[in-house]
């Protein structure tokens, strides 16, 4: 079942039942100091696995980069 | 000491351990494919203390949820508050630095934020709870030095927390005038990473910091209008 979500900012199609599935499909579940919010709350890492997506949901994947 | 700009991450890596920073600080953005693959935690993480920012935001709102963000991806309550109130001379919004701040620290966060020169802004950051004070020297980015030096030395006669210069530093006489006015630190990127040399350049920067802060608690000589002679007047040869 494909769900239409919001993944930064970009209208997605996703097969993705759950955060963690999400971030596993694009290779990045095991990357160090990344964060996840949905619909503007924050998805602690432990969380990832439990917490399914719905059609019109709005996700942030977010990491460090170089900045002052 | 801040990682934006670098061509390269040895660069920044040699630029990091020439100037031994107390602090490093990294933005929060959304993750891309490009070719910054390594992350930037597994680079650096390990050998400094990491200061993430909410560069880039508006409003208190995008600055809250980006501190959170921030938290869980770095682990770290320490937050470097950035609002900024206007995209060409990126000077901060007080306004909602102020709202950001009350409510962060409220959530257990240990702020400092990026502000304008102004004791009075300084002075409602320190009494929200920030844990220092951020004044900018000049724009971001500009290398125009410390603008209002006067405003500096009030902000650090009347504190009650730590201020630390951030913004504008272009060379290293203007990292050792902050703290000769009195700085507890200097918070700089541009002046390094965009220099000729960074590497020298963050050498430099450390031996002026040092310099200056040893100038301040050596107590300096006060500004005189007229001449005081440095020899003796009495003895002299023919006189």
């Amino acid at each position: 079942m494909r769900v239409r979500i919001r993944v930064n900012g970009q209208e997605e199609n996703l097969r993705a039942a759950s955060v963690a599935e999400l971030l596993h499909a694009r290779g990045i579940d095991g990357a160090r100091g990344l964060a996840v919010a949905l619909n503007g709350a924050v998805v602690p890492s432990n969380e990832w696995w439990n917490t399914p997506l719905r059609a019109g949901d709005d996700i942030e994947i977010v990491r460090p980069f170089g900045g002052g | 000491m801040g990682t934006g700009g670098y061509s390269n991450r040895q660069l920044l890596l040699d630029s990091l351990a020439a100037a031994e920073p107390a602090l490093v600080t990294v933005a929060i953005r959304r993750i891309s494919l490009e070719a910054y693959a390594e992350s930037l935690v597994d680079l650096v993480g390990g050998r400094y203390a990491l200061l993430p920012n909410t560069a880039g935001c508006a409003t208190a709102k995008d600055a809250v949820l980006t501190a959170h963000l921030a938290r869980e991806a770095l682990q770290t309550d320490w937050l470097k508050l950035e609002v900024i109130g206007d995209r060409e001379t990126l000077y901060p919004d007080i306004e909602q630095t102020l709202r950001a701040t009350e409510e962060l620290v409220r959530e257990g966060f240990i702020v400092l934020p990026y502000c304008n020169d102004d004791p009075v802004s300084c002075r409602k950051l320190a009494d929200l709870g920030a844990a220092a004070v951020m004044p900018l020297g000049s724009p971001i980015g500009s290398g125009l030095g410390i603008m209002n030096p006067h405003a500096i030395e009030r902000i650090v006669a009347t504190g009650s927390v730590p201020v630390i210069l951030d913004a504008g530093i272009g060379t290293a006489s203007d990292a050792a005038f902050a703290m000769e006015l009195g700085c507890d630190g200097v918070l700089l990127n541009t002046a390094i990473a965009k220099s000729r040399e960074p590497v020298r350049m963050a050498r430099a920067m450390r031996a002026a910091i040092v310099a200056g802060r040893e100038a301040r608690l050596a107590g300096r000589i006060p500004e005189r209008r007229q001449a005081e002679p440095s020899s003796p007047e009495l003895g002299l040869v023919g006189g």
